[in-house]
C-alpha cells in the first residue's frame, strides 16, 4: 500500500516558521518605514513640497543622481575587464585579486571615506598627481564619483563573472568555424549574451550609489549647491530639527529605491529567461 | 545570491584550449593589464594606504590610539550591538529560510523581496525611520519619554538601526543554499521516526553549516562597521554612543589623523578577516551542494 502524504506535508513547523518570520519583518522592517509614511502622511502638503524642490536640495539630486551614474558607468565597463579576466585568464596573483574585489563589501564605508579622501586629497599620493595636472579630485564632484566606484565595483564584477562562466565554448566555436573574427564575436555573441547580467551589475551600482553616505560624506567636503550628496541633506535636516524637510527627501530616495528594486527584479528576471533559452 | 557571492574558482575553470576562442596574446596582456592596474588603484592602494596611515606617527602612538578610553568605550559598544543584532537575525534567517524553502504558499517571492529591502535602502534613511518611530516627535516617542525610556541617541536605537541594515545577510544566504539541497532527506528522516527539531539538528543543520556560518560572517563585518543608519541615531554622545566607526569620524574630523586611522585598522583587520573567512566558506558551500548533487 503506497503512503498518501502530500509532498512537503511531513515537515513540520510551517506555521511556526512563517508566523515568526512575518512577524519579525513587520516589527523589524515594516512598522519601521511605515513610521516615515505616517510623518508624511501628517505633514502640510506644501511644506512637503516645498522641502524637496529646494534649490540646495535639486542640487543634491543632481550630485548624487550623476556621481551614481558616472561612477556606475566606469564600472561597468571596467568591471566586465575584470570579471573576463578572472573567469577566462590564469595570472599569478589571480586568486588573490579575486578575493579582494568584495573588498568595498567588506570594508565599512567610514574607512573607505576617509582613505580615499586621504589619498585623493590635493596632496594624497593619487590627488597629488591630478592636483599637479590640474584635476583637483578630493572635495569636487569628481571625488563623489571615485567614491562610488569603489563602492559599485563588485556589484558588477560579482553580477556579471557567473554570466561570463555560463557560456558555453560550442557557440564561441561556431561562431569562429563561421568566419567571425575575436573582435565580432564578442560583439554579437558574447555581449549580447552577458548583456542582462551587466545591466543588472550597473543598476545594482547605480542605486547604491545613490543611497552611499559613509565612503562619500568625506571626500565630497559638503559645500552646499556644489558637493552635497542627498542623503547629506537628511542628516543636515535632522541636526537642524527639520523633520519635515527631513521626511520629504527621504521619501523621495525611497521612491527612487523602490523604482530601482522594480527595474534590478526585471532585470534579473530577463537574465534568468535569456539563460534558460 | 548577488550581494557577496562571488564564483567559486572552482566552479569557474573555463578551458581556454582551443585556439579559435582565445584571444591573441597581445589582447590577453593588455586586459589582465588594465584589471591589475584598476584594481590596483581601488583596491590594493586604499588597503595599503589604511595600514601605512595608521603608523604614520610610530607603533607608540599607534597603541596610545587603541587604548585611549574613548576607543575601548567605542570597541566595547560596537561589540554589544553585534552581539545582539547578529544572533537576532542568524535565528531570523534560518526560520525564515526554513518556511521559504521547504513549503510551498502564495506570495512567497513578495516575502523574499521583503526580506531583501533593506539593502536597497539608503542607510541615512534607515536610521531616520527609527527616528520617526522612537523620537521625541516620533510615533512613540511621547510614550516612551513618559515611562522614561530613551531609544534614539541612546544604545536601544544603534542596536534596532543596526538590527534593520543587516537583516537580510543569513537569509539570503541560506535561500538558495536550502533550495538546492531540496526536502527529501528531511522527508526520510521524518518517515524514520525523527521529531521535528531532530530532524532540524542532525539533518538540516550539518548541510546548511558552512552556508549559515557564511552569513554570519557578513553579517557581523556589517554589524560591527555600519556607520550611516547608526551615526543618525546615535547622538554622537563621546564616549557613549560611538561605536568603532563613529569614533573614526570623530577623530579624523578633530584633524587627529593617524589615530582615526589607527582605530580604522581595526575595522579594515575585520574587514580582511571577512573576507579570507568569506573565500575559504565559498569554497566549502560549493563543495556541500557537490556533495548533494552528486547523492544519488
Amino acid at each position: 500500500m503506497r503512503l498518501a502524504l502530500k509532498r512537503h506535508g511531513v515537515l513540520p513547523g510551517f506555521g511556526l516558521t512563517l508566523g515568526l518570520t512575518l512577524s519579525y519583518l513587520s516589527v523589524v522592517v515594516l512598522l519601521p518605514l511605515t513610521a516615515l509614511l505616517l510623518k508624511a502622511a501628517r505633514a502640510d502638503l506644501g511644506q512637503l513640497w516645498g522641502a524637496v524642490s529646494d534649490p540646495r536640495v535639486v542640487a543634491s539630486y543632481r550630485l548624487s543622481f550623476g556621481a551614481s551614474l558616472a561612477g556606475a558607468l566606469v564600472n561597468a565597463v571596467f568591471g566586465l575587464v575584470v570579471a573576463w579576466v578572472l573567469v577566462r585568464y590564469t595570472f599569478p596573483g589571480k586568486r588573490l585579486l579575486d578575493a579582494l574585489v568584495d573588498l568595498p563589501f567588506a570594508m565599512p564605508t567610514a574607512v573607505s571615506g576617509i582613505t580615499l579622501t586621504t589619498l585623493y586629497a590635493p596632496n594624497g599620493w593619487i590627488g597629488k598627481w591630478f592636483a599637479n595636472a590640474g584635476i583637483p579630485v578630493a572635495y569636487t564632484p569628481l571625488g563623489v564619483t571615485v567614491a562610488l566606484i569603489f563602492t559599485g565595483l563588485p556589484f558588477v564584477v560579482r553580477t556579471v563573472q557567473p554570466a561570463i562562466a555560463d557560456l558555453e565554448a560550442e557557440v564561441e566555436e561556431a561562431a569562429a568555424s563561421l568566419g567571425a573574427s575575436r573582435w565580432q564575436t564578442f560583439w554579437r555573441v558574447i555581449l549580447p549574451s552577458i548583456l542582462p547580467a551587466l545591466l543588472t551589475g550597473f543598476a545594482l551600482a547605480f542605486a547604491r550609489g545613490l543611497g552611499e553616505y559613509g565612503s562619500v560624506v568625506f571626500i565630497s567636503g559638503n559645500m552646499p549647491m556644489k558637493t552635497e550628496i542627498a542623503p547629506l541633506l537628511i542628516v543636515t535636516k535632522l541636526e537642524q530639527y527639520d523633520m519635515v524637510g527631513a521626511c520629504a527627501i527621504a521619501l523621495v530616495m525611497l521612491g527612487v529605491s523602490f523604482l530601482f528594486l522594480l527595474a534590478i527584479n526585471g532585470l534579473q528576471w530577463w537574465s534568468r529567461r535569456y539563460a534558460m533559452s | 545570491m548577488l550581494i557577496g557571492g562571488g564564483v567559486p574558482s572552482a566552479l569557474t575553470g573555463f578551458s581556454a584550449s582551443s585556439a579559435v576562442t582565445a584571444e591573441r596574446p597581445v589582447v590577453r596582456w593588455a586586459l589582465i593589464g588594465v584589471a591589475i592596474v584598476f584594481l590596483g588603484l581601488f583596491l590594493v592602494i586604499p588597503l595599503i594606504a589604511v595600514f601605512l596611515q595608521a603608523f604614520e606617527k610610530g607603533i607608540a602612538a599607534y597603541f596610545r590610539a587603541l587604548l585611549d578610553p574613548d576607543t575601548q568605550s567605542a570597541v566595547r559598544l560596537t561589540l554589544l550591538v553585534a552581539a545582539v543584532a547578529v544572533p537576532l537575525n542568524t535565528v531570523f534567517g534560518v526560520v525564515a529560510a526554513w518556511a521559504i524553502t521547504k513549503f510551498e504558499f502564495a506570495g512567497k517571492n513578495a516575502l523574499i523581496t521583503l526580506i531583501d529591502l533593506p539593502f536597497s535602502i539608503s542607510p541615512v534613511v534607515a536610521g531616520l525611520v527609527f527616528v520617526f518611530l522612537f523620537g521625541r516627535q516620533g510615533w512613540l516617542g511621547p510614550w516612551l519619554e513618559a515611562h522614561g525610556v530613551r531609544v534614539i541617541f541612546a544604545v536601544p536605537g544603534m542596536v534596532l538601526a543596526t538590527v534593520f541594515v543587516t537583516f537580510p545577510f543569513v537569509a539570503r544566504e541560506l535561500i538558495p543554499l536550502m533550495k538546492a539541497q531540496g526536502t527529501e532527506e528531511e522527508e526520510a528522516a521524518r518517515l524514520l521516526g525523527a521529531s521535528g527539531w531532530q530532524t532540524f539538528w542532525r539533518v538540516t543543520l550539518p548541510n546548511i553549516k558552512w552556508g549559515l556560518l557564511y552569513g554570519i560572517v557578513l553579517c557581523n563585518g556589517r554589524a560591527m562597521g555600519e556607520f550611516g543608519a547608526v551615526s543618525v541615531v546615535s547622538g554622537h554622545v563621546r564616549g557613549q554612543t560611538n561605536t568603532i566607526p563613529l569614533h573614526v569620524e570623530i577623530l579624523y574630523n578633530e584633524y587627529n589623523v593617524a589615530a582615526a586611522f589607527a582605530v580604522a585598522s581595526l575595522l579594515a583587520t575585520l574587514a580582511l578577516a571577512t573576507l579570507a573567512l568569506k573565500s575559504l566558506l565559498e569554497w566549502k558551500v560549493a563543495r556541500q551542494l557537490a556533495e548533494t548533487d552528486a547523492k544519488p
